[in-house]
């Protein structure tokens, strides 16, 4: 290449070539425009700096230090209103990331089970499985939040309807559970002394079903027997835990929910605004994952499955190894965004004041503060950094599972 | 995607914080109508009626300053505010006004750079239940689940109420008084807190106001008033002195029925004069001209008249004078002399 440039006379550079000469104009383009936007977001930026700074509010992230003064319902982490508004912000956040898994774990469940019941032979299964991917999708997220908030609002029982001899409502499963309008209420495990053995149990024999696993499967590599691994792996996952669990001599028990005063006492709370979001955000994308469930499925060309019955493979083994594993390449990404979606929606909370990172960050601590610009930038920095955290963790799956092209 | 919807923001906060700067009289005289900020609906504050008609006694202060600027107290355009978006929405040039029960504090007045324009209700934060509860003072509310407007001085009271008594409570946050009544009414809550005056007009729209009860308590004070974006000072002073022509009018016996017959001649009361504008010229001071107060008390009457109309005891609200009483008869309500 070198010898024939060499060769050619070289012309010497004009500046109308930046416009006129192919192998100058795109750079040119590309100078111009970054010039532009550049310019563009500078006048902005300088534009509402000089504009705050004229309204007496210039960019400063102090208040975040000082005391917020408000309360919040449900905190992950210890909280009251004398710690300060960057606490707030941090048990705004966890709750967010708490509706976020619960949501992502739940409509990847019922994702996959409806993607599959769509994809049914029978008829009626398969047409139910299309009225609810398309009912639900169809209609806005935060229509369905209201919505499951107003139905356990107006449905279930206050708390003072379980009072007196003759009570209205009741409770479930012997005392244990109960549902009311401002959410369930269910038993705690309380943890007394010796407890720690029955925990360490439980985690070694989670450790032991793993390491079982890879025996099994190294056995069935090589002498191609087949164990039943489920039942073992149940017998594991519950037989040791269970039986150091009457050897310590029940060191864990329940805390009963129990009505005292105004309220339920004792036991967890589940703040119906927390479980309304949470079913709505995971019905409604699992609608979404569901399609793509079935897209992936469908994706597998059909010479797969018969090649694999051509070999003999049962009909189960045959999806486990064979079609699941070519239809996941299709459907993680599609799943990413998803995930990222449930996240991002999530901040609609403030519509059944669920305090998420929206409802104190965004909400009240803008309010109370007046620092807009502030808390909204913190606000989407929080959102980015989850979504892009997601993201590179999936993508990271992702790779592991892509086809290895070697 | 990211990097614009953050540029989009800049843009939003830089042109609208632009536009605050411009004087707002000449913008209000340009586009020929008041943007008022008003609550969501709270009935014989600001709630909108059968034909859609915004009607109450803060409402009304923002018709009195239309008269006064404008000439028709039709002319408000009304812009429903929550207590979260209100703040928003005066900054950055939205409304040109706010008369929407918001608590005159140090921190709105100082750091959100706000002018509180005078107070038109003495309020206070209180606590209503049901009757069926049995509780009959606030002391006794330990443990309660207390239903509350996010982003109002009320959850900041709340908090330092239930601290400094030793008490715990369970705070639900809900966006709009209309969520809270839900709530309230289907027992979700045992307590709706908000102030008395909310309370009473809250109550007033329940089916059974009867089976409901406010607690005796008063836990914080709310001077409520109309409040404008600080730094343009001519405008706050327009909204303020309409405030003062009206509180005026009614310790000065001038109502809606006899102004006609106080402004066609001059009357023994120089004060009414310089008011109703047959004496002096205080309109052309605030850049208005001299009927600016005639028009304004015109429009819905004096102070004490909006009161009876609107919230007063004969309405569904009932709210005795109390604290609002004119100074002369016990009261706070007390305007600043007209010369």
């Amino acid at each position: 290449m070198t010898a024939i440039s060499d060769n050619e006379p070289r012309a010497a550079f004009r500046l109308s070539m930046l416009i006129y000469d192919t192998r100058y104009r795109s750079l040119t383009i590309q100078v111009v425009a970054m010039v532009l936007f550049m310019l563009g977001a500078g006048w902005l930026i300088s534009n509402a700096a000089a504009n705050l700074a004229a309204l007496g509010k210039p960019l400063s992230f102090g208040f975040l230090s000082q005391p917020s003064g408000y309360d919040i319902n449900q905190h992950l982490i210890a909280y009251n209103s004398q710690m300060s508004h960057a606490r707030a912000a941090l048990v705004g956040l966890l709750n967010t990331l708490l509706v976020s898994v619960m949501g992502c774990v739940s409509a990847t469940i019922i994702g996959v089970f409806i993607g599959v019941l769509r994809l049914s032979k029978n008829w009626v299964v398969s047409r139910l499985a299309a009225f609810y991917i398309e009912g639900l999708r169809n209609v806005p997220v935060l229509l369905w939040i209201v919505l499951a908030m107003a139905i356990f609002i107006e449905t279930l029982p206050a708390p003072r309807a379980f009072r007196g001899a003759n009570p209205s409502a009741t409770m479930y499963l012997d005392n244990m559970v109960a549902f009311t309008n401002r959410g369930f209420y269910i038993p705690k495990p309380v943890f007394h002394s010796g407890s720690w053995l029955v925990v360490l149990v439980f985690f070694l024999s989670l450790v032991g079903i793993v390491v079982f696993g890879r025996w099994a499967r190294k056995r069935f590599e090589d002498t191609g027997q087949l164990l039943p691994t489920f039942w073992i792996k149940l017998g594991i996952f519950f037989i040791p835990a269970i039986l150091f669990y009457f050897i310590m001599g029940h060191p864990i028990t329940l805390d009963y929910p129990a009505l005292k005063g105004f309220n339920f006492k004792g036991g967890f709370h589940l703040r119906n605004s927390l479980i309304a979001l949470w079913l709505a955000l995971s019905f409604y994308t699992a609608t979404y994952i569901a399609e793509a469930v079935r897209a992936g499925i469908q994706a597998v060309s059909k010479g797969q499955t018969e090649a694999a019955y051509a070999l003999g493979l049962r009909p189960t083994r045959t999806t486990q190894l064979i079609i699941l594993p070519q239809a996941l390449r299709i459907i993680i990404p599609v799943l990413i965004s998803q995930y990222l979606n449930l996240t991002k929606n999530s901040s609609l909370a403030i519509a059944v004041g669920y305090m998420d990172i929206t409802g104190t960050l965004g909400g009240i601590t803008l309010n109370q503060t007046g620092r807009e610009m502030e808390s909204l930038m913190l606000l989407m920095a929080a959102y980015l950094v989850i979504s892009l955290s997601v993201s590179s963790v999936m993508n990271w799956y992702n790779n592991s599972v892509k086809l290895k092209e070697r | 995607m990211k990097k614009s919807v953050f540029l989009g923001a800049l843009t939003v906060a830089g042109l609208a914080a632009s536009w605050a700067t411009a004087g707002t009289l000449d913008d209000v005289k340009a586009k020929g109508f008041l943007q008022c900020g008003v609550s969501t609906g709270l009935v014989g504050f600001a709630a909108p009626d059968a034909n859609g008609n915004w009607a109450g006694f803060d409402v009304s202060v923002c018709r009195a300053v239309a008269a006064a600027v404008l000439g028709d107290p039709q002319a408000v355009k009304f812009t429903p505010t929550t207590g979260k978006t209100r703040f928003t929405a005066l900054a950055s040039g939205e409304v040109d006004m706010l008369a929407r029960n918001t608590t005159w504090t140090f921190t709105r007045d100082v750091d959100l750079k706000f002018t509180f324009d005078g107070v038109n209700y003495y309020d206070g934060q209180g606590f209503m239940v049901p009757k069926s509860l049995g509780v009959s003072s606030a002391k006794e509310l330990d443990g309660a689940t207390v239903c509350i407007q996010t982003g109002t001085t009320t959850e900041l009271n709340l908090a330092d109420f239930f601290r400094s008594n030793n008490m715990k409570y369970e705070p639900v946050p809900i966006e709009t008084n209309a969520e809270a009544q839900q709530q309230f009414l289907s027992g979700a809550c045992d307590v709706y807190t908000t102030d008395r005056s909310g309370l009473a007009a809250t109550r007033a729209a329940f089916e059974k106001p009867g089976d409901y009860v406010i607690l005796p308590e008063t836990i914080s004070k709310e001077p409520l008033g109309p409040l404008t974006r600080q730094g343009d000072d001519q405008w706050s002073d327009i909204v303020r002195w309409t405030l003062n022509a009206l509180i005026s009018a009614e310790e000065l016996g001038i109502t809606s029925a006899n102004i006609d017959e106080m402004a066609k001649a001059k009357t023994k009361n120089p004060e009414i004069n310089r008011i109703l504008g047959t004496a002096g010229d205080l309109g052309g001071m605030l850049g208005l001209d001299k009927k600016w107060a005639y028009r304004a008390i015109k429009a819905g009457g004096n102070y004490g008249e909006l009161f009876e109309k609107y919230i007063g005891e004969k309405t569904a609200i009932g709210l005795a004078r109390g604290l609002n009483a004119q100074w002369k008869k016990g009261g706070l309500i007390y305007s600043p002399p007209f010369r």
